[in-house]
């Protein structure tokens, strides 16, 4: 294990959206990261502040949809003096490949993490060959 | 009579002053005992008190340490980022790392009934105001 590094701050990246929104908020890139295991592929997001009822994900032709709304109504009656970042939902979509079997994906939101594993299709798995 | 040459005690009087102005800035004071800027701080205002948010996702409750004193708050954890050993990676925008940071308040903080809360990723320690710091009303006889 390397010794753990100073942590700088990562600006939030905000979202260029290709169709206007019709939300009054704005929307932010989740940073994410991308691993694939034998059997499947494992996306994790950062989305702090998101609960789980507030977390959608959607499969339409090959493409995931992910979103993770904030709920502003914690902030009432709070009045700002110093601020840093910006607050406002996430969201980021995710082109699937055909090697992903679309049934088998399952979504988990822990701390504000949210991981979406997606189960490889039979046909993407590894083989093992005996020889004969 | 008109002076010909400057005076000498002019200069050190000079001297004097901008010695004592340098001595009286806060440039040399000693800072916060935590210099970071991670992570980035939203600090809100309710009523007397004060609530200090920060976005810190997918940290374990033993890995983070909140100190309060008179009027100032240090946060300070690891954060730490896993993956499967057998993985490859495709993506990594996610840091792990230490960090460490204390900001002051313009109130003393009343140490005991501090209430830190660490929900869905976001950091939100509740700060209230000491009570021999609040203005006091003055009833007219």
């Amino acid at each position: 294990m390397v010794a753990p590094q100073e942590l700088a701050v990562q600006q939030k990246k905000e979202l260029t959206p290709k169709e206007e929104k019709t939300v009054p908020a704005r929307y932010f890139i989740p940073l994410t990261d991308i691993y694939e295991t034998d059997d499947a592929l494992t996306l994790v997001m950062e989305m702090p502040g998101v609960e789980r009822k507030g977390v959608d994900v959607k499969l339409e032709n090959d493409v995931l949809q992910v979103e993770g709304r904030i709920d502003f109504a914690k902030y009432d009656g709070f009045e700002p003096v110093y601020s840093e970042y910006n607050v406002g939902h996430f969201t980021r979509a995710f082109t699937l490949s055909n090697k992903i079997d679309q049934d088998g994906i399952n979504a988990d939101l822990q701390d504000g993490i949210l991981t979406v594993t997606l189960r490889k299709a039979k046909q993407a798995m590894p083989k093992r060959i005996t020889v004969n | 009579m008109a002076m010909l040459f400057s005076d000498p005690f002019d200069s050190l009087f000079n001297l004097q002053k901008t010695l004592d102005a340098f001595r009286t800035s806060t440039w040399l004071d000693s800072g916060l005992s935590a210099g970071g800027t991670y992570p980035p701080l939203n600090v809100f205002r309710k009523d007397d008190d004060f609530v200090v948010i920060s976005e810190l996702p997918g940290l374990q409750k033993a890995d983070l340490d909140i100190e309060v004193k008179d009027n100032t708050i240090r946060i300070r954890g690891t954060k730490a980022v896993t993956y499967p050993e057998k993985a490859g990676l495709h993506r990594r925008e996610r840091m792990a790392g230490r960090f460490d940071r204390a900001i002051i308040v313009p109130v003393s903080i009343n140490a005991d009934k501090v209430q830190a809360e660490y929900r869905d990723g976001v950091l939100a320690p509740f700060l209230p105001r000491a009570e021999h710091d609040k203005p006091r009303s003055i009833k007219l006889s």
